[in-house]
């Protein structure tokens, strides 16, 4: 973490937990450095996480209050929050399995009644925290510590599902694109509505080590590889954007 | 603990209300200002009240899409300063268990009532139970303790209701009202005072939100956008919030402060009331809820034919009458428990008694008939 992050930090935190190459570092930084561009009052930001290498983004990391809630429910305990003190700039930053698989009807819900929350999704395509596990965001054919034969299901295309509920801003980015993310999730904080920001985080050790992406750099590489923009995306068949990821805004809203 | 008076904020004087509506004008007139609630029998009248009260102004009211987002959202309001509510029933209360085991970790004043009907599973939606006691208490995982109310009559939904709020908020834990189906559709007279006594948080600047040295091992509790910087985690956490999950003497010293800050006061939270405990007593029924008027029926006829037998009615629920209950078994030769469950508070007196525990269990969806009692009771006397 740059050093003129530090005052967002709370100082009794020396280190993160997150493991070796993990996205989660990077994007820890990314939404450190929207707040910092923003300039918010972190007397006056709430971030709410749930279960998972991701809900320790903001716990205990960040200088702010924090409220890291069970698995699937960060958004629940958001809402009550902002709906009792709308002056809480409320930001949800969470895992693709905690806010998509178990919380999966809370998201699309929030998004529904467009409560003013900005949902950071660091999606890293497995449950990392309980040992690798196929999520509802992981690839068909990925092999995973309960899918040793390759993933049957398809994933779940976030941005399209919640775009669908109603969201008020949609974006996915990859955080091989610092800048789109930063620019993203402070596009999603000024939005007054729910914002959703799906961000493609690696995880080396538990996705990485089983789907041939051995170290750190090969699946950053994989990522930069995989991901390509809405313009881009615009000119190729459907048999050319298999195996891509599509990154962009998808809906813009007031912001 | 800073109790104070304030004007009812219903007009005062008598009304003919149900159970349910008694409970929704008491948390308000108790200072809740946020509900979050899923509709479920026979429990929905008390969201339906309250969405219209509010509506006028003074609270926030959102129905969300299950009962696990209820309560999590109640949670997350009572964090940014409110004093918070949700009410449910039998399958809704089961999947609030989660959270209520987070609420009481995490030191959460929360409000939660139960208009118990007949399960398990969907059971018998619109009948009625008292099947939900010991859920109340050990529903969720791990060692915690709450505070359960348990009403007889609808000027009890509207007098419990303000003392659950308090009783949360003076010692941050989950606090229930655990009614029957039969008391929350009951329509009869109830008077609403002027005043009502409600209980503010303790807040401290800058004080350990998670500990305390002080006597009574209440901490004080700041709201999200105080300026605290406040650190909340299920996990196990020291005096500020922080993870301390790999520390043994850190996780038994929390497990056991949050036992005994209930626990050490239950002289003052836990309420009974007893009916002719004379010092040699042939019988002396326990009971509760909606069947405490059956059981008063049975005993006063009793009692008029010359019977010495008592009753004793337990107000509270959790934390267990565990003292009086042993006090009162040795002026008696038997106790009896008349219970719409299978005996679930019965099994708590035979802990505690001293004598004879004998058990009536009915759980067909009906009331206990106040002449079953006292069948009962002439048979075993």
């Amino acid at each position: 973490m740059a050093r003129d992050l530090e005052e967002y930090l709370r100082p009794e935190v020396q280190t993160t937990p997150f493991c070796p190459g993990c996205g989660h570092g990077i994007l820890m930084g990314l939404l450190l450095r929207a707040v910092d561009e923003l300039a918010l009052d972190m007397d006056r930001v709430l971030f709410v996480s749930g279960i998972g290498c991701a809900a320790w983004i903001p716990s205990p990391h960040f200088n702010a209050d924090t409220l890291h809630t069970l698995h699937g429910r960060a958004i629940p305990f958001a809402t009550g929050a902002k709906l009792f003190n709308p002056e809480l700039t409320t930001i949800v930053v969470s895992g693709d399995g905690d806010l998509t698989s178990i919380g999966g009807n809370h998201l699309i819900h929030a998004a529904r009644r467009n409560i003013d929350l900005t949902v950071i999704c660091a999606n890293n395509m497995i449950y990392g925290m309980t040992g690798g596990q196929v999520a509802s965001t992981s690839p068909l054919g990925a092999l995973t510590s309960t899918t040793m034969e390759g993933n049957i299901y398809r994933p779940f295309d976030l941005c399209k599902l919640v775009k669908a509920a109603g969201a008020a801003y949609v974006a996915r980015f990859s955080v091989t694109q610092p800048l789109s993310v930063i620019s993203a999730i402070k596009k999603g904080i000024n939005t007054e509505g729910f914002s959703f920001i799906e961000v493609l985080s690696p995880c080396p050790i538990q996705f990485g080590r089983r789907n041939r992406l051995d170290t750190p750099a090969a699946i950053v590489e994989r990522l930069h590889e995989q991901c390509i923009s809405l313009e881009e995306a615009g000119v190729l068949s459907p048999e050319e954007l298999e195996d891509r990821i599509i990154t962009g805004e998808f809906v813009h809203g007031g912001a | 603990m800073r109790y104070r008076v304030v004007q009812s904020i219903f007009p005062p004087g008598n009304y003919y209300f149900s159970g349910n509506e008694a409970v929704a004008e008491g948390a308000i007139a108790a200072g809740c200002r946020y509900y979050a609630g899923y509709p479920i029998t026979p429990s929905s009248e008390i969201m339906e009240r309250i969405s219209v009260r509010f509506q006028k102004g003074g609270g926030v009211f959102i129905q969300m899409e299950d009962e696990i987002g209820s309560i999590c959202s109640v949670i997350g309001a009572s964090w940014a300063g409110a004093k918070a509510m949700t009410a449910t029933s039998g399958p809704g209360f089961s999947l609030m268990m989660e959270a209520i085991g987070y609420a009481a970790f995490t030191e959460t004043p929360i409000v939660v009532v139960d208009i118990q009907r007949a399960g398990p599973g969907t059971g018998q939606a619109t009948r009625v139970g008292s099947g939900d006691v010991m859920q109340t208490k050990w529903g969720s995982h791990g060692d915690y303790q709450v505070i359960a109310h348990s009403p007889w009559s609808v000027q009890e939904m509207y007098d419990f209701i303000i003392k659950a709020f308090n009783m949360a908020e003076q010692y941050r834990v989950p606090s229930f009202v655990l009614a029957d189906e039969a008391v929350g559709h009951l329509r009869e007279k109830i008077v609403i005072k002027e005043t009502v006594e409600v209980c503010d948080r303790v807040k401290r600047p800058g004080a350990a939100p998670f500990d305390t040295e002080e006597e009574g091992g209440i901490p004080p509790m700041p709201s999200f956008g105080e300026g605290e910087r406040l650190l909340v985690t299920g996990s196990t956490h020291d005096a500020y919030g922080f993870r301390k999950t790999d520390d043994p003497n850190v996780h038994a010293r929390l497990v056991s402060r949050l036992h005994k800050k209930v626990m050490d006061h239950r002289d003052e939270i836990v309420d009974v009331e007893g009916y002719y405990l004379d010092d040699d007593l042939e019988g002396l029924v326990v009971s509760y809820g909606f069947t405490a008027r059956s059981a008063l029926f049975a005993v006063q006829r009793l009692r008029s034919d010359g019977v010495r037998v008592g009753m004793m009615r337990l107000k509270t629920l959790w934390p267990f009458a565990d003292r009086v209950v042993a006090e009162v078994s040795k002026r008696t030769k038997k106790i009896f428990v008349p219970e719409m469950n299978m005996g679930q508070v019965a099994g708590e007196v035979m802990k505690y008694a001293c004598c004879e525990v004998i058990t009536y269990n009915q759980t067909n969806g009906e009331v206990i008939h106040p002449h079953t009692i006292l069948e009962e009771m002439r048979r075993i006397l």
